[in-house]
């Protein structure tokens, strides 16, 4: 048998050797860094995704398969791109004085974000399963170890655990499916095995039936859809909070940008199978994450089932399936990355080494002792739950839009009301901060000049995607050419 | 013209610096900066002018698209600027008048504690006006149109501490939004019409798409109207603007005379195509202002505040501009405008001058015998009242007797008797006021007297520009050769597609019947003058007298017709009361007690899910298998 080297097309991949090589520069670096030095390893971080943001930008344009069709780079996978590097420059941001307040700045902390960043860039280009599932890995691995990576604190180590062990038995759900659709269709290629499926009864075939629904598991594993969801509350409390943003920004956007692309792209075919279950998940992912939030008195569980309510929001784009949906679908994630971020930072500002502040009862008063800070709380949480003029209220109008156009009228009816149940959970915090008289004295801020940075990037993105929607709407929908 | 932006950067960044720094800058540079900012923006405004001036007039529109706004389906409002004759024109007005009223408010607003409060108010106000004028979109248009009205309430209420003050802003807000109510409609209607909302896309569509006298054309036009009556103070929403005179004196000159007021009239040119497609609303159009003219003028006659006073004629000026488009004399109406704005400014700006020597008094009775103690201030004054009592040369003669001219020609006797009685009154009742306060004896204080003094010059300075205008400003519009007919000619009717459409309108009607009309309506100012001068310098006490004899009249006209009142009874107090019933047994007990009771359900069924949360990853594991296996099962045999 010969074995042909398939040509090697660096520029298809230069963000990720990009982003691989700014993860060794700073691990290298890391060793010449004495310990209070070492928030000059965020520059070089950021120094790497801004050379790796300007690469994807050149990518924009036409669609590259490459690596014997495994990797692909169209306008989607640029798209994703560009939401990883913004939600991570952001987490970095926010990062440089948390991790050294909680005694954890070590290099290791930035490599492991890039690599992560790098596994997410592998997932929305990978156009072959295993690519994909390489990917995944990659990125899972790396937040396995940030999960917990306060090591001295027994709910970090159990939040670092308790995902792996879960995630690890996704990965079986996942792989068992990604094989049985091997079995079935002889590849593992995502447009090979569309064309298979195209020619070849799909849906009276078990075996693929089966390998599409164990995909399924495995991906709803990773954007925590209901019933796969329970590692969330969990892990987002245990891990450190600039890594439970991180989790909730862009693996998450990496696992629908694959959620999307394998059930768009591979198995339109069977979509009145899987339209059928994802309609079902998305109803259970909203409302359960909806409800459950309502008493949550932590605010980072809350957000954790606010952020699983997301997930159910944008599995209805899926559903749609249609090309607004995936529009809307990139549109929501951009807008989710910004508001969602920077209440995590919010939620950083205000704790502090050993009081961390996590309970919304400690949030009562701010408004009158820190105003400027307290209305930055609230247009997160007006946009999380959904009023205009902000991002997230456009960004839930086009899913909304998108599902009604697909004829999801039902599906719609509900989001709107899961919307309006999450409106309760999200003013709570508002109602805190400016009805609520002041339990305790607040310590002065200690705001340091990157946090100011993250805020006011994802304060930007929050009101610019609400006000000016129009363009990123018109790169979304360009960034639909997947099908 | 790429320059047009910055028209509207100006006051934008005026109002930044002030708004956020202003007050730790000391108060000559708050003022400075105001200043210079609508300085700026005016110098750039003639600077398009004369750009537009080197154009040949029917290629004189340039618009200037900056960004896709709002992208929805068919849906699309780009964010654009349109620079036009009608546009330039008002530019022109807002940003000049506007630049003197603000130097004048240095001077007047003067040791105030909220002086920076008041220039970013008074720059954000010239912001939205203008960008009233400039948008290129019916939507865009709506947001200076909120804009300016926001302003509004703020400066009527600038005063906030002082009930009246903050019931008079609040009392214009809510009238106003009558008038916004109909034009958000027409804006639906036009776009659900035309499918556009696009100025020049709409006005070129409109003649193919709809009939002369179709019901969807009255339908957008008068619903235009609306808006158009709420914000210009017309017949029946006209109760706010004389309460607006609870706000500072150069606000109502700026505001509540010059410029914002008049924003209706420049919407109902700006949308002439659309009215010509409909002559029932054209006849709307014109009894309404007519009618207005002449009842505002008729409560003008029994008024003793100098600034309500002001007020009521306002009110009845505006009411010829809408006379003159609602006959067809579109250009006319906007000349009447531009003339208003120098002459009114001047009138208010003259009683702040005046008030300000005063110390706050407003009431004419209290005053007279002024004119040796403000010299310039009742120079110009007297300039003023001539040019709007319609005597020439003065500015307001060739513009009000153009619109009676257009009234009598195109529209009918009817209209020219509303407006020619209405011009009767109000040159009776502006030189009562010019009486009452000026001549006569004084009926001042004694301690007020002493320090009555003419007022500084940042004061002065405004009123001898505005005066200037004034005597000057008429001869934009001299009959023989009128350099604003044919300036704005191009705007009216969609470049000629209607017949009806005629910007240099008075050319053809003949000399002799012109010059006859000018001579009857200067006649007809003069008798009113005379009159005054009978009843107030002459013989002071016959309006005593006459207001014996007529009690019953007076009464009634000193309430104003008891529309404030009537108001109140039929339709303020009714929905206060029933609002009342609404918050307290629907809201309160119905709907809130629903919502609890929701609330509380959601709350016990979270509290049942939470405990599904063991933290155990047995558990964890032990569902998601669940969860999978349920999956699978359901994909493979149940669907």
């Amino acid at each position: 048998m010969e074995i042909t080297i398939p040509p090697f097309d660096i520029k298809s991949i230069a963000p990720i050797i990009i982003m691989t090589i700014a993860g060794i520069v700073v691990l290298m670096a890391d060793v010449f860094f004495k310990r209070a030095l070492k928030d000059k390893l965020a520059y070089l971080s950021l120094i790497g995704i801004i050379i790796a943001g300007v690469v994807t930008f050149t990518q924009i344009g036409p669609t590259v398969y490459s690596f014997s069709d495994t990797f692909v780079v169209d306008n989607y996978s640029v798209f994703f791109n560009f939401i990883f590097l913004v939600s991570t420059a952001i987490v970095i941001l926010m990062s440089v004085s948390y991790i050294k307040q909680e005694g954890i700045n070590y290099g290791e902390y930035y490599t492991l974000i890039l690599f992560a960043t790098m596994g997410m860039m592998l997932m929305a280009g990978g156009s072959d399963l295993i690519t994909i599932f390489l990917g995944l890995e990659i990125m899972s691995i790396s937040l396995y170890v940030l999960a917990g990576f306060r090591r001295n604190r027994l709910d970090s180590n159990e939040a670092s655990l308790k995902y792996f062990l879960l995630g690890a038995f996704a990965t079986g759900f996942l792989l068992y499916g990604i094989a049985m659709l091997y079995g079935a269709t002889g590849t593992t290629n995502i447009k090979e095995i569309a064309a298979f499926l195209a020619n070849n009864p799909a849906l009276s075939n078990p075996m693929i039936i089966m390998g599409s629904s164990l995909l399924i598991i495995g991906f709803g594993f990773k954007i925590a859809c209901v019933p796969f969801h329970k590692w969330t509350p969990d892990v987002y409390e245990g891990a450190p909070t600039a890594i439970t943003a991180f989790l909730s920004a862009g693996p998450k956007a990496a696992a629908f940008a694959v959620f999307f692309r394998v059930f768009l792209v591979s198995l339109p075919a069977l979509e009145p199978k899987w339209s059928m279950i994802l309609w079902v998940l998305a109803v259970l992912t909203m409302t359960v994450g909806n409800v459950v939030a309502i008493a949550q008195t932590n605010i980072k569980r809350m957000l954790a089932y606010s952020s699983i309510a997301h997930a159910g929001y944008a599995l209805i784009a899926i559903v749609a399936a249609n090309s607004l949906g995936t529009a809307s679908m990139l549109f929501y994630m951009l807008a989710y990355i910004f508001m969602n971020l920077g209440a995590f930072a919010v939620v950083i500002v205000l704790g502090r080494k050993g009081e961390e502040n996590l309970m919304i009862e400690d949030y009562n008063g701010l408004g009158y002792k820190h105003p400027l800070l307290a209305i930055t709380m609230s247009i997160f949480m007006f946009s999380l739950a959904g009023i205009p003029p902000l991002a997230g209220f456009v960004g839930k109008f086009y899913i909304f839009s998108a599902a009604i156009k697909s004829g999801y009228v039902v599906l719609a009816v509900i989001g709107v009301l899961n919307s309006v149940v999450a409106v309760y959970y999200y003013l709570r915090v508002t109602v805190a901060m400016y009805m609520k008289p002041p339990e305790r004295e607040f310590a002065p801020l200690s705001l340091s000049p990157y946090m100011i940075v993250a805020l006011i990037i994802s304060i930007w993105g929050t009101i610019h995607l609400g006000i000016f929607p129009a363009r990123i709407i018109e790169f979304a929908q360009k960034s639909t050419l997947l099908y | 013209m790429d320059l047009i932006g910055y028209v509207l950067l100006f006051p934008i960044i005026g109002t930044i610096i002030n708004g956020l720094f202003g007050k730790k800058l000391n108060t000559s540079l708050v003022g400075i900066i105001a200043c210079t900012a609508i300085g700026l923006s005016f110098l750039v405004s003639i600077l398009v002018f004369i750009d537009l001036l080197k154009l040949p007039p029917e290629s004189r529109l340039f618009e200037k698209e900056y960004f896709l706004w709002i992208g929805s389906g068919s849906f699309k409002s780009i964010a654009g600027l349109q620079v036009d004759p009608l546009s330039t024109v008002m530019i022109l007005v807002v940003s000049g008048v506007g630049f003197l009223i603000h130097v004048y408010s240095i001077g007047y607003m003067h040791g105030d504690d909220g002086f920076y409060r008041y220039f970013t108010y008074l720059n954000l106000f010239t912001f939205a006006m203008l960008l009233l004028v400039l948008a290129n979109n019916f939507l865009l248009m709506f947001i200076g149109w909120e804009g300016v009205g926001l302003c509004s309430y703020l400066l009527i209420g600038y005063w906030f501490e002082k009930k009246s003050a903050s019931d008079a802003g609040m009392k214009a807000f809510v009238v106003n939004r009558i008038g916004d109510f109909g034009f958000l409609l027409a804006i639906m209607l036009i776009f659900v019409t035309f499918n556009t909302i696009d100025f020049t896309e709409v006005f070129l569509a409109a003649p193919e798409h709809l009939e002369v006298g179709s019901i969807v054309a009255t339908m957008i036009a008068l619903l235009l109207f609306l808006g158009a009556v709420g914000k210009s103070a017309q017949i029946p929403l006209y109760t706010w603007l004389p309460d607006a005179m609870e706000g500072p004196t150069p606000v109502s000159a700026l505001i509540h005379a010059a410029t914002m007021v008049t924003a209706g009239v420049y919407m109902v040119v700006r949308c002439n195509v659309l009215y010509m497609l409909s002559p029932f609303s054209m006849t709307v159009v014109a009894v309404i202002g007519g009618a207005t003219a002449l009842f505002a003028a008729t409560i003008g006659l029994a008024q003793n505040d100098i600034k309500r006073v002001l007020a009521y004629s306002t009110v009845s000026q505006i009411g010829y501009m809408f006379l003159a488009c609602g006959v067809g004399a579109f250009v006319t109406g906007i000349f009447h405008l531009v003339t208003h704005a120098f002459f009114k400014a001047l009138l208010f700006l003259g009683s702040g001058s005046v008030i300000h020597a005063l110390g706050g008094e407003q009431d004419m009775r209290k005053m007279g015998g002024l004119k040796p103690h403000l010299p310039t201030t009742y120079k110009t004054f007297l300039i003023g009242t001539l040019a709007i009592s319609g005597i020439p040369p003065f500015a307001g003669f060739f513009s009000k007797d153009e619109i009676l001219l257009e009234a009598f020609t195109r529209g009918s006797l009817l209209f020219w008797g509303l407006g020619g009685f209405a011009a009767f009154i109000t040159a009776f009742y502006m030189f009562r006021l010019l009486f009452m306060t000026f001549h006569g004896k004084s009926n001042m204080d004694k301690h007020v007297e002493e320090h009555v003094h003419e007022s500084p010059m940042s004061i002065v300075f405004p009123l001898i520009v505005l005066a200037f205008l004034s005597v000057v400003g008429g001869f934009l519009g001299f009959p023989a050769a009128s350099a604003i007919n044919d300036f704005l000619a191009p705007v009216i009717g969609g470049g000629g597609h209607l017949a009806m459409a005629d910007g240099g309108e008075a050319h053809h009607v003949s000399g002799r019947l012109m010059y006859s009309m000018m001579g009857l309506s200067t006649g007809i100012a003069l008798v009113g003058i005379f009159l005054a001068y009978v009843m107030y310098i002459r013989n002071p006490d016959l309006p005593a007298k006459i207001v014996d004899k007529f009690k019953l009249v007076y009464k009634i006209i000193y309430n104003k017709y008891y529309v404030d009142e009537i108001y109140d009874a039929t339709v303020v107090n009714p929905t206060v009361k029933s609002s009342f019933f609404l918050w307290r047994v629907i809201d309160v007990r119905v709907i809130d007690g629903f919502v609890n009771g929701v609330g509380r359900l959601v709350e016990l069924k979270s509290e049942v899910l939470r405990l599904f949360q063991t933290g155990y990853v047995r558990n964890y594991a032990l569902s998601m298998l669940f969860g999978g296996v349920i999956i699978i099962i359901c994909s493979l045999i149940l669907l």
